[in-house]
């Protein structure tokens, strides 16, 4: 116990203060009222650096790093247990922009602006939270603490239908986290041997599983049980990534909540679903997800070709927006369940890392890509007055070129195009997938297809043809608009033209945790 | 050093009985300092606390010929209660600082309760602690009777007789003890070193845990707590809830157990799978979580929702004392504190902030006020305190009802089944009362705004933030380092639990 507090002393806790200090910022958002947004933007730009200087010092051989280990309550095997790898660092980094994005986007709230800022900011400490969390009971405190306030910014800023979606969220999510605890109540009694209690920690879980004890000490305590806790936890995550069919909250909570909390829903929280399966689900559950893994991809290859069609089908830009981050999430799933399968060989390996570098790409690249383009949303629909139809627009690029050219690189970005950052991360998937197992990888190009027709649908419908009268004189994106998009589409660009920045970081992580998965 | 907060309680209700009427300003802020001084000493005998262990604070022999003492003995479990106790008293008195009728009378009978519950959690010998005991019942009915509300003198009435009820059992139990020891002590440890025939434990043990169950509101011995509850003055309620059913509980746990431990031993045969007096209790308290929380689903009245949740959260209490393990018992100390907080929280919202001004409890009649708009700080308020009452991790319940599942997995898996069957049922009754009091969805008509401008709400006073914060503060405070309870607890539940197996 003395090393382990000796070891938070010694270095400086630099996740503690990364998490703590959008609270802080939220305090003082609240009390600062009109100020709000000041406030805010501060400390999202704060948070920013801190997590930059975090990516900056992520582990070179993969490992987890800049861990803070303190005991908590000993007797329910809770520990205060924090460190980042470059998959943890990455979606750090990713909460922080998308963060600071959206409380750049929401900057006309008259309803209780000291109220939204400091709910964004608590969801963003929610995010640190559970990006960095090592132990069951301290990464379920911080998803818990995103999803409360994510609830009440749908409920008291969203549309008109606002309550409905605000419930189906709350129960969708709530049910997930019943699940999640339920599974983990499991693990920690089964791993309890004579009066030691049991664990509740990643990683020491994580090696318990790939020995395989996790699985004889479930099986010992509780019978065959262990599929089961499998598909719980699967589930839990699931109704967050989400994978159909557990999506059917998403398309009414994204196209209700104003835009600027859609693009934390889609750009971050979206993420911790992913993030969870990479950290938490295979680690585990590795052996149980490799034995299910037809009936899972069937439903990750679902999650694509449906969320693609879906999208096809809208009629409401937000909701095309919505469903089309369902297929672009889903796959992220493809290619976690492709890999999730024993192999040998210096080849195979070469793919499933391949698959992994790409969903963690792809995760990084649509949080960024789908927040831009709900960020356009929202500024269409301020200069629409709400108006938001895939057929309400028509011919924009004219009177408003710069916002068409600006959304129309979001939107290649979104549809994959070569040179933006939305291609190398999808590339990768369907090069380490279609040789771990071909038909689903063929059948989700379908998705790919499908997605590409919606895109350009939507360019179409909006950016060219005929002007209607009424958006002759639709105004332009104005300076300040342009100057913080910039960031943004360059980033898109640099990304694209050198996804090494991130792969760099992210693949002796993918190696790393290869090499300790066991399925 | 504790004792002085029975002597400071008891001697604050006699002067506040003697102020002059009329004084009402100085009626509160009398009773608001010998209050905060007990819960100073509380703080400061909680804090020595760390190093001393079990303590004896007074030993003096008060009827020698039945070999009675004045005992007052403190260990983990007595001054977490205390602490408990000097909070509740606190927040209590903040949450009636409105009271107008008899204040100085209001706050006496207030302070003398307060007494007798400091006095029980503190008492080392069985004669002394029954005598706190009843003290304790008498004030509840005159606060109820005289400052209550909804069938006021119904409410009171039937707390006053369950109570004596569950009194009269414990007293034939303790009699029948001190018979049978042939000790000539009535102190509990003298008591329970006497070694009593495991026969007669068998049928003791029942009459005073049910004798204490009842007041600690355990299936189907509840129906008093939701109708005094919802009687009784918002500053009554809270006490009710907040500390006199731990009364009940700590008293199962002290005495019941402490001194009757074979009265928990296996029958020798089973019924339905039941055979001992622990699986009765155990099923009770279960059924007691699931009944309290579906009842509370189904209410119309906000505050009848938060005494059903009283007693479905008592159920937690009742089945971690069952669970008789370390973590178990644990972590029913721990619901003891928590409950406490939190349910004297929730009542403070609803009796006090939200009743007080709007004069009504139904939902019907609430759902059209757009209270989030009209007290956003009630509404958020309960949202934290709701958060904190289904046991969401950060907050005090978690950790509490954890330990307490835990402890029941060890010995009857179905038992964490069904409670956790309640815990979810908890998510949808606080849920609902929050969509329907305070985030209703429709849109206020224009006849409704109008009304709104002519009765405008008095602002929140100083008194009400500062009790929400007291116990906010108290929940999350120990929901995020339960080990500073925990610490306390644990050795003392080692020790009740050792001498319970000799």
């Amino acid at each position: 116990m003395n090393e382990m507090t000796t070891g938070f002393l010694s270095g400086f806790p630099v996740l503690t203060l990364l998490t703590v200090l959008p609270l802080i910022g939220a305090a003082l958002a609240l009390l600062s009222g009109r100020h709000a947004r000041a406030v805010a933007l501060v400390t999202t730009l704060a948070c920013l650096a801190v997590s930059l200087f975090i990516w900056t010092r992520v582990p070179a051989d993969g490992s987890i790093g800049l861990v803070e280990r303190a005991a908590w309550v000993p007797s329910l095997g809770i520990e205060y247990h924090l460190g980042v790898d470059g998959l943890g660092g990455l979606m750090l980094l990713l909460s922080a922009i998308v963060t600071l994005m959206s409380v750049d986007a929401a900057h006309r709230v008259h309803h209780m602006p000291g109220l939204f800022y400091g709910l964004v900011l608590t969801l963003e400490s929610g995010l640190f939270g559970s990006f960095t969390a090592l132990n069951f009971f301290h990464w379920f405190l911080f998803w818990e603490l995103s999803l409360i306030p994510a609830f009440f910014l749908i409920k008291l800023w969203g549309g008109p239908r606002r309550g409905p979606a605000a419930t189906q969220f709350f129960i969708y999510t709530m049910a997930g986290s019943v699940a999640l605890l339920v599974c983990f109540l499991a693990v920690f009694l089964s791993t309890s041997t004579g009066s030691a209690p049991g664990t509740m920690d990643f990683s020491e879980l994580a090696t318990m599983a790939a020995s395989g004890a996790l699985t004889q000490m479930v099986t010992a305590h509780l019978g065959p049980v262990m599929p089961w806790l499998a598909i719980g936890v699967l589930a839990g995550f699931a109704v967050k990534v989400p994978m159909i069919p557990f999506h059917t909250w998403l398309p009414a909570a994204y196209a209700e909540a104003p835009s600027p909390v859609t693009m934390l829903l889609t750009g971050a929280m979206s993420k911790m679903g992913v993030y969870g399966l990479l950290r938490i689900a295979i680690p585990l559950f590795g052996v149980q997800i490799a034995a299910m893994r037809t009936p899972l991809l069937v439903l990750a290859v679902a999650t694509v070709v449906m969320g693609a069609w879906a999208a096809a089908a809208q009629k409401d830009l937000k909701r095309v927006f919505a469903y089309s981050s369902i297929n672009h999430l889903g796959y992220c799933l493809l290619g976690i369940f492709a890999l999730a399968v024993p192999v040998s060989g210096a080849a195979a390996q070469a793919d499933q890392a391949a698959a992994l570098n790409g969903v963690i790409l792809q995760m990084f690249n649509h949080g960024i890509t789908a927040a831009t383009l709900f960020w356009f949303m929202a500024m269409i629909q301020m200069r629409s007055g709400g108006e938001r139809g895939i057929n309400d627009f028509g011919g924009l690029r004219k009177p408003a070129p710069v916002l068409a050219g600006l959304m129309g690189i979001a939107l290649f970005s979104s549809l994959g195009l070569p040179g933006l950052n939305g291609f190398i991360g999808e590339f990768l998937i369907f090069r380490g997938v279609f040789p771990l197992s071909w038909v689903s990888a063929t059948v989700s190009v379908l998705g790919l297809l499908v997605t590409a027709a919606v895109i350009l649908t939507v360019i179409q419908k909006v950016f060219s043809g005929p002007v209607p009268e009424r958006w002759a004189s639709f105004p332009d994106l104005h300076h300040g608009e342009r100057m913080a998009l910039a960031p943004v589409i360059g980033l898109m660009f640099l990304l694209g033209l050198v996804p090494q920045l991130i792969i760099g970081t992210i693949n002796p992580t993918v190696q790393y945790l290869l090499a300790h998965w066991r399925f | 050093m504790l004792a002085w907060t029975i002597y400071i309680s008891f001697a604050g209700a006699l002067m506040s009985a003697l102020l002059p009427k009329g004084r009402n300003t100085l009626a509160r802020w009398f009773a608001l300092a010998v209050a905060v001084a007990g819960l100073a000493i509380s703080v400061a005998a909680y804090a020595a606390g760390f190093a001393q262990g079990r303590i004896v604070i007074v030993d003096a022999l008060w009827v020698p010929s039945m070999g009675i003492h004045y005992l007052l003995v403190a260990d983990g479990i007595s001054r977490v209660l205390v602490l408990l106790t000097g909070i509740a008293a606190v927040s209590g008195i903040l949450f009636s600082w409105n009271v107008d009728l008899r204040t100085n009378q209001f706050f006496a009978f207030y302070l003398a309760l307060i007494g007798g519950v400091y006095g029980v959690f503190l008492s080392g010998d069985l004669f002394l602690l029954f005598v706190f005991y009843e003290i304790a019942i008498v004030p509840k009915y005159f606060l109820i009777a005289i400052w209550g509300s909804t069938r006021r003198e119904y409410g009171a009435m039937k707390l006053a007789l369950y109570s004596f009820v569950g009194s009269a059992m414990v007293l034939i139990g303790l009699l029948a003890a001190y018979a049978t020891s042939g000790s000539h002590s009535t102190t509990l440890t003298a008591l329970a070193g006497a070694g009593l025939p495991v026969s007669f434990q068998m049928w003791c043990f029942p009459l005073v845990f049910v004798g204490f169950a009842i007041l600690a509101g355990m299936w189907p011995f509840h129906t008093w707590a939701p109708t005094g509850h919802v009687a009784a003055p918002t500053a009554a309620s809270m006490l009710l809830a907040g500390v006199v059913m731990k009364l009940g509980a700590y008293g199962c746990l002290r005495v019941g157990i402490g001194l009757f431990p074979h009265g928990l031993d296996p029958w020798g045969f089973a019924f339905l799978g039941i055979g001992s007096w622990r699986d009765v209790f155990a099923w009770l308290a279960v059924i007691g979580i699931v009944y309290g929380a579906l009842v509370a689903l189904a209410q119309s009245d906000f505050k009848f929702v938060i005494g059903y949740s009283s007693v479905s959260h008592m159920g937690f209490v009742l089945l971690g004392l069952m669970t008789l393990n370390q973590i178990g018992v644990d972590g029913a100390v721990l619901q003891m504190f928590s409950h406490g907080i939190i349910a004297g929280l929730l009542f403070a919202i609803v009796g006090r902030i939200v009743y007080d001004r709007t004069h009504t409890r139904q939902f019907a009649e609430l759902e059209p006020m757009h209270l989030l708009r009209r007290l956003p700080f009630a509404a958020w308020a309960f949202v934290i305190a709701g958060m904190a009452s289904i046991g969401l991790p950060g907050f005090s319940g978690f950790v509490a009802e954890l330990q307490i599942l835990v402890g029941a997995w060890k010995v009857n898996p179905w038992w964490t089944v069904a409670a956790g069957i309640g815990i979810v049922i908890g998510v949808a009754y606080i849920w609902r009362a929050l969509q329907k009091a305070f985030f209703s969805d429709a849109l206020p008509t224009a006849h409704e705004i109008e009304s709104e401008q002519e009765h405008k709400f008095a602002p929140i006073c100083w008194s009400e933030m500062a009790g929400v914060a007291l116990l906010l503060a108290c929940t999350l405070a120990v929901g995020l380092y339960p080990r500073i309870l925990l610490d306390q607890i644990a050795p003392a539940v080692k020790a009740l639990l050792a001498g319970g197996a000799q």
